[in-house]
C-alpha cells in the first residue's frame, strides 16, 4: 500500500500539462483527483516516474452553458456535477450519475475526465455518457479532437486517448427525459449493473432513444436492441417494459465475480434498463 | 454527573487530527520495518533470494525465518490447548497467504518496501485446504505434522451430563429431551468469517536502549500490560525493563487483544540491532496479517413441545481457525458454548467445540468473541421452531425465558447469571416497535406482493470479564486515584481504552465521587509507566471491573481526605461532604474548606508551624485498588428489525432496527448509545454487507475495501434505542458492560426478518451474508 518512488510536478494550463508529460517520455501520468490512479500505484500495478498534476489548471473545472450546449470541464469534482444547478435544471441525468459515485469523499476529489480516462468497467459514468450522446473533447500537441462518447470507449480499461493527449471536457446537449439507474456493489459502489436511458420525445412519440449499459461487459455500451425497440413507440410504461425485456441479451462476456455471477448480472440489465427508461418517462413534461 | 449525556472529552483531539498514534511516533535514529509475505496459501520453502533487497541503498538488515528464529522464539498462546510450531516469521512451510517470510530494516519507509517487495521466494506449492469441513477430512492438505485430519481440537463435549473435565459424558438427560419432543427442529448454519478492519491498522515501535538495558515499546494494542509481559518474556527481559504504551488506538474490535508476531520480531530486531525500529501495518496487510473473526459452523438441534417449551437442545460447533492458533484462538468456542443456554430454561443441552486448521489467515477474538455466534444459533433456532409451530416469535421466547425470581441462575453450561428481566426488554421491544401493528404491516405489504419481514432475537452476553479463575491472564483491573496538591485529580486505570469514553465515564464518577468539576479531573491509561497494573479492555470490562477499580480507589483515597479535612475543620469525618469543590459539615457548606485547600494540606501537613498529621496518617493523598469482580455479569436485550427484499433484484433494506438493551446501570448513556451504534453496525455489517472470501486455492478475494464492504453511516437506518436497567450485584456500581452487544441481537434478528420475508418461497433458512443474488436466487425458485 505504499507507491513506488515518483516526481511530482504542478501544470499551470493544458499546454503545460501537455508539454510536461511529454517531457516524461512514456512514463508519465496526469493526476487530478487520484480516485482511479492512487489505488493502482498503492498497489504497485502502476508505477508511472512522474506525477503531472492537473487539479489546479484554470478553467478545466466547472459547468457551463456554451451556445445551448452544456459543457463539463473534464477537471470537475462528482460533487460539483451532482450538485450543479445547471445540469439539475436542464440534464438532471448527469447530476444524478454524479451523485451515486462512491461516497462523499470520493465525490469530492475524483473528476469527470479521470473517471472516463480510466474507463473502469463498472464506472458509472460511460453509460450516462453514452445516453447524452456526449462529445469527449480531447488535446494534444497536435491540437484538439472529438471523439464521440460511442465511440470513446473501446474496452476493458481501454479508451480512444492517445497517451499524449488529454480530455479537456465533455459536451453535449440536455436532455431531460433521462435517468440513471444501478445495482451497487455495496463495498466499492462502483455499478454492478448501471443503465442510464434518454429519450426524444415530440407529439406524444418516442422520437429516438439512447440506452447505456456499465457494469456488465468489459466496457459501456449502448443498448441498440432496446433503443430500436423504443423508437416511433408511445412513451407509456407498458412500451418501455416491454422494451427493457430486450436489454442485454445479445450481450457476449458478460462479467461474474465474486459480488454478483454472470447469470444474476445478465438478469439484472433488463431491470435496471427499465428503471431507467421509467426514470425518463417520469421527467416527460406532464401533458 | 453519573447518568448524564456528556459529549465524550476525548473527541476533540480525535476528530480534529490533534491525537496521537503510533504512526506518530517519530525517535531519533528509528529505522523502518516491512514484511515480505506469503504470496500463495500453502507451500515449502525452496529459497529466498534477498540480494536484491540487501543492495538497495539505505536497507539496513535483510533476514529469513531462520534468522529471525534464532532471537525470537515460537509465538505463545494462552489457551491451555495443544499448538502447532508457529514461527514470527516462516521457517520452512507458509501456511496461508500473507504470513511473514522475511524482514527487512531500512532506513526508510519507502526504501524498506521496496525492498521487502525485492526479496524472492522459491516454493514448493501445496495444495491447499479452505473449506473448514473438507480440511476435517485431511485432503488435500495436511497443515500441521501432529495434528491429523487438520484437527487442533478433535472433539469437546459440555453441557448436560458432561463432568467439568470433559471426561464422563452421560446422555440420559439429552437424550431423554429428544424422544419426549414433539417437535425437533435441525439446521446447520454458517457464522462467516470477518475481517475487524479497524480503521487504524496494527502498528509498533520498538526502542531497546543498550545503556539502560530498557525497551520501550509503543503499539496499537487493547492490552498495553499483557503485551509487556509477552514482549518481556520473549527477549528475556524482567517486566521492571519493558515499558508498553498504547498511544491512541483507532480502533480494536478484538484483533488488538494480542501480541502478534510482528510485536514480536520489531521488539526482539530493535534489542538485536540497538535502534528504535517502527513497523505500520498497510491495510492490505491487514486484511491479511490481522486476525480474523468468526468462521464457525453451527450444527443446532431444538426439542420442543408443541405448545413451544424446549427440551432440549444440541450445539456442535466446527471452528475455522485458520493456519495457527494465536493467542486466545482456540478459547473462543468455548465463549459460544457457554452461553448456550441463552435467555432460555432449558432443561438439557448438549454442545460440542472442534477446532480446524485451514490454509487462512488465523482467527480469534471479533467484537462479541464467541458470543454473538450462540446467540445467533440458538435465536435463528428458535425462530424456526416458532415457524415450524406457528407461533409468534415473541411467544416461543417468552414461552422458555429464565425468571426474575430464578437469578442467580446456574445455566446448563455452568455459567451463573447474574440478573437479569428478560421479558421486560422482551416487552419493551414489542412495545416500541408496536408489534402487533408492525405485524398486520407486514401481512398487508406481502398482500401486495411486497417482500417485508419481521424478526426479533433476544441476546445474553458474558461481559465484565471475569473472576480471575475464568481468564489465565487474571480478572482483576487496576486503579490509582491522586488527588494533587492543588485539589486537581489524576486518575490511571488499567483497563486501557480505545473509543469507549473511559476519560469521560470515569471523570463523571470521581466528580461525583469528590464534587469537583469534571474539567478538574485527567484519567490516564495505556501506558504501563503510569497505569502501573492492569489487564485491558476486552469483554465489554471496561466500565464494569476498571470502573469499579477506580470506585474502590476513589473510595479509598476520599476517606483518607475526610481525615485531613475533619482534622483542618474539627469536625467528625463521618460528618462531612465532598460538595461544589469544597468540604464541609453536612448541613453548613460555608463551615468547611476548599477541596484544595485540604489537598494542599495532604500535602504539607503543618499548622502553626507544626506538622499536624491526623490520626498518625500518612502525608499526600494516592490510593490504589484492585478489583477482582465476584462473577462475570450477562447484560441482556431485545432487537427487531423490520426489512425488505426487492422482488427484482433480491437487494435488502433495513426499514427499522428497534434495539432495548439491559446494561445494568448506565454511567454515561450518550455513550452507551455510541457503544450499541458501533456494535449494530457491525452485526448488520455482517448480516448484510461483510464476509471475507477466499479462492478454492486460498487466494484472499476481499483483499481491499473495494470488495470487503464495512458499513457506511447511510447503510444503516435510524437506531431506535432504549433501554431497561437490571443491575448487577457483582460489582459496586452495577454496570454490566455494553460495548459488544450490539452484535449479539442484530445479526439473528436481521436473518430471521429476511427468512420472514421470504417465506412464500418455501425457506426456513438462510445463511448470512445476506447477498442480492443468494436472495434472488430464493425468490426465483432456487436454493439458498
Amino acid at each position: 500500500m505504499i507507491p513506488s518512488a515518483f516526481e511530482y510536478e504542478r501544470a499551470t494550463s493544458v499546454d503545460d500539462a501537455l508539454a510536461k508529460l511529454a517531457a516524461t517520455g512514456a512514463t508519465g501520468k496526469f493526476i487530478a483527483g487520484g480516485h482511479s490512479l492512487v489505488p493502482l500505484m498503492k498497489f504497485r500495478l502502476n508505477e508511472p516516474t512522474t506525477l503531472i498534476d492537473i487539479a489546479r489548471i484554470p478553467g478545466l473545472a466547472g459547468v457551463r452553458d456554451v451556445d445551448g450546449a452544456i459543457e463539463v470541464g473534464a477537471g470537475t469534482v462528482h460533487h460539483d456535477v451532482a450538485t450543479s444547478s445547471l445540469l439539475r435544471q436542464q440534464c438532471p441525468v448527469v447530476a444524478e450519475t454524479a451523485g451515486t459515485i462512491g461516497d462523499p469523499q470520493v465525490r469530492n476529489r475524483g473528476t469527470l475526465g479521470g473517471s472516463l480516462a480510466h474507463a473502469d468497467p463498472a464506472a458509472d459514468y460511460p453509460a450516462v455518457m453514452l445516453a447524452v450522446d456526449a462529445e469527449i473533447h480531447l488535446r494534444s500537441s497536435r491540437g484538439p479532437r472529438v471523439v464521440p462518447a460511442s465511440d470513446f470507449f473501446q474496452d476493458l480499461f481501454t479508451v480512444d486517448l492517445a497517451p499524449d493527449e488529454i480530455i479537456t471536457a465533455v459536451r453535449f446537449a440536455p436532455v431531460r427525459a433521462a435517468a440513471y439507474a444501478k445495482l451497487y456493489q455495496r463495498a466499492s459502489r462502483f455499478a454492478i449493473v448501471g443503465v442510464a436511458a434518454a429519450l426524444d420525445v415530440a407529439d406524444g412519440v418516442i422520437r429516438s432513444a439512447r440506452v447505456g449499459l456499465t457494469g456488465a461487459v468489459s466496457h459501456a455500451v449502448r443498448l441498440t436492441a432496446v433503443e430500436e425497440a423504443l423508437a416511433g413507440r408511445q412513451p407509456t410504461s407498458e412500451v418501455v417494459a416491454e422494451a427493457a425485456q430486450l436489454a442485454g441479451s445479445d450481450l457476449e462476456d458478460v462479467a461474474g465475480d465474486i459480488h454478483a455471477s454472470e447469470t444474476y448480472r445478465r438478469a439484472m440489465v433488463p431491470v435496471f434498463a427499465k428503471r431507467a427508461l421509467d426514470g425518463a418517462l417520469a421527467r416527460l413534461p406532464q401533458r | 454527573m453519573v447518568g448524564q449525556r456528556i459529549k465524550r472529552r476525548e473527541d476533540p483531539r480525535l476528530i480534529q487530527g490533534r491525537a496521537t498514534y503510533v504512526d506518530d511516533i517519530k525517535i531519533v535514529g528509528m529505522e523502518h520495518v516491512a514484511f515480505a509475505r506469503s504470496d500463495i496459501a500453502h507451500g515449502r520453502i525452496r529459497s529466498i533470494d534477498t540480494s536484491a533487497a540487501e543492495a538497495m541503498a539505505g536497507v539496513t538488515a535483510v533476514l529469513t525465518g531462520a534468522q529471525v528464529a534464532e532471537f525470537v522464539g515460537p509465538v505463545p498462546i494462552i489457551t491451555p490447548f495443544p499448538s502447532p510450531d508457529h514461527r514470527a516469521v516462516v521457517v520452512d512451510t507458509v501456511r496461508y497467504v500473507g504470513e511473514a517470510v522475511a524482514v527487512v530494516v531500512a532506513t526508510d519507509r519507502y526504501i524498506v518496501k521496496d525492498a521487502a517487495d525485492a526479496i524472492v521466494v522459491d516454493y514448493d506449492v501445496l495444495p491447499a485446504v479452505v473449506d473448514t469441513e473438507q480440511a476435517m477430512t485431511g485432503q488435500p492438505a495436511q497443515l500441521h505434522a501432529d495434528f491429523e485430519n487438520n484437527l487442533a481440537i478433535a472433539l469437546v463435549p459440555s453441557g448436560t451430563g458432561v463432568s467439568p473435565d470433559g471426561q464422563t459424558v452421560d446422555d440420559t438427560a439429552i437424550d431423554k429431551a429428544f424422544a419426549d419432543a414433539d417437535v425437533v427442529v435441525s439446521q446447520r448454519m454458517v457464522n462467516h468469517r470477518l475481517a475487524p478492519s479497524a480503521i487504524e491498522p496494527r502498528g509498533t515501535v520498538a526502542h531497546y536502549e543498550p545503556g539502560h538495558d530498557k525497551m520501550t515499546i509503543w503499539s496499537s494494542t487493547q492490552v498495553p500490560h499483557l503485551l509487556r509481559g509477552f514482549i518481556a518474556r520473549m527477549n528475556d527481559m524482567g517486566e521492571d525493563q519493558v515499558r508498553a504504551i498504547a498511544p491512541e488506538v483507532g480502533g480494536g474490535f478484538g484483533a488488538k487483544i494480542q501480541a502478534y508476531p510482528e510485536d514480536y520480531v520489531v521488539a526482539g530486531l530493535s534489542k538485536k540491532l540497538g535502534i528504535a525500529l517502527k513497523w505500520i501495518e498497510d491495510r492490505s496487510e491487514a486484511f491479511l496479517a490481522t486476525t480474523h473473526g468468526r468462521g464457525v459452523i453451527g450444527y443446532i438441534d431444538i426439542a420442543a413441545t408443541k405448545a413451544g417449551k424446549v427440551l432440549g437442545m444440541k450445539l456442535r460447533l466446527i471452528a475455522d481457525i485458520g493456519a495457527y492458533n494465536t493467542l486466545f484462538t482456540a478459547a473462543i468456542p468455548t465463549f459460544t458454548t457457554l452461553m448456550a443456554n441463552a435467555t432460555y430454561d432449558i432443561p438439557a443441552i448438549r454442545t460440542t467445540i472442534t477446532e480446524v486448521f485451514t490454509n487462512k489467515t488465523p482467527t480469534d477474538a471479533y467484537r462479541g468473541a464467541g458470543r454473538p455466534e450462540a446467540t445467533y444459533f440458538v435465536e435463528r433456532g428458535l425462530d424456526m421452531l416458532a415457524r415450524k409451530l406457528d407461533m409468534d416469535p415473541a411467544d416461543v421466547r417468552r414461552r422458555n425465558f429464565i425468571q426474575p425470581d430464578q437469578f442467580p441462575y446456574t445455566t446448563q453450561m455452568g455459567a451463573v447469571y447474574d440478573s437479569g428481566d428478560y421479558t421486560a426488554a422482551l416487552d419493551r421491544a414489542l412495545q416500541n416497535s408496536g408489534w402487533d401493528k408492525l405485524k398486520v404491516e407486514r401481512d398487508q405489504a406481502q398482500a401486495e406482493g411486497r417482500l417485508v419481514g419481521l424478526g426479533l432475537a433476544m441476546y445474553v452476553e458474558v461481559c465484565g470479564l471475569g473472576p480471575s479463575a475464568v481468564l489465565p491472564t487474571g480478572g482483576w483491573e487496576h486503579s490509582q486515584v491522586t488527588i494533587e496538591r492543588d485539589g486537581r485529580i489524576n486518575a490511571t486505570t488499567g483497563a486501557s481504552p480505545h473509543g469507549q469514553g473511559n476519560e469521560t465515564t470515569f471523570a463523571q464518577m470521581l466528580a461525583d465521587q469528590f464534587g469537583v468539576p469534571l474539567d478538574h479531573i485527567t484519567i490516564h491509561h495505556g501506558d504501563t509507566a503510569v497505569a502501573k497494573q492492569g489487564i485491558g479492555t476486552f469483554g465489554s470490562r471496561s466500565q464494569a471491573v476498571g470502573g469499579a477499580a477506580l470506585h474502590l480507589a476513589g473510595g479509598k483515597v476520599k476517606k483518607k481526605m475526610a481525615k485531613f479535612a475533619a482534622s483542618l475543620i474539627e469536625a467528625h469525618e463521618d460528618d462531612l461532604v465532598f460538595e461544589n469543590g469544597r468540604i464541609s459539615v453536612k448541613g453548613a457548606p460555608d463551615s468547611g474548606k476548599s477541596f484544595a485547600e485540604v489537598a494542599s494540606y495532604a500535602y504539607v501537613p503543618v499548622v502553626g508551624g507544626a506538622v499536624q498529621l491526623p490520626d498518625g496518617l500518612e502525608p499526600g493523598l494516592s490510593e490504589e485498588a484492585f478489583f477482582e469482580p465476584s462473577n462475570n455479569t450477562y447484560p441482556f436485550g431485545c432487537h427487531i428489525a423490520l426489512l425488505e427484499i426487492d422482488r427484482e433484484t433480491g437487494e435488502p433494506t433495513l426499514l427499522r432496527f428497534v434495539a432495548v438493551d439491559d446494561a445494568g446501570n448506565l454511567i454515561n448513556p450518550l455513550i452507551v448509545e455510541g457503544q450499541i451504534h458501533g456494535g449494530l453496525a457491525q452485526g448488520i455489517g455482517q448480516a448484510m454487507i461483510e464476509e471475507v472470501r477466499y479462492s478454492e486455492d486460498g487466494q484472499p478475494l476481499t483483499g481491499s475495501f473495494m470488495d470487503y464492504a464495512i458499513p457506511r453511516a447511510a447503510d444503516l437506518p435510524r437506531f431506535e434505542l432504549d433501554s431497561t436497567v437490571t443491575p448487577t450485584p457483582v460489582n459496586p456500581l452495577g454496570a454490566k458492560g455494553v460495548g459488544e452487544a450490539g452484535t449479539l441481537g442484530s445479526t439473528p434478528c436481521i436473518v430471521s426478518a429476511a427468512v420472514d420475508a421470504l417465506s412464500q418461497f418455501g425457506v426456513t433458512h438462510i445463511d448470512m451474508m445476506l447477498r442480492p443474488e443468494k436472495l434472488w436466487q430464493i425468490i426465483n425458485g432456487g436454493q439458498s
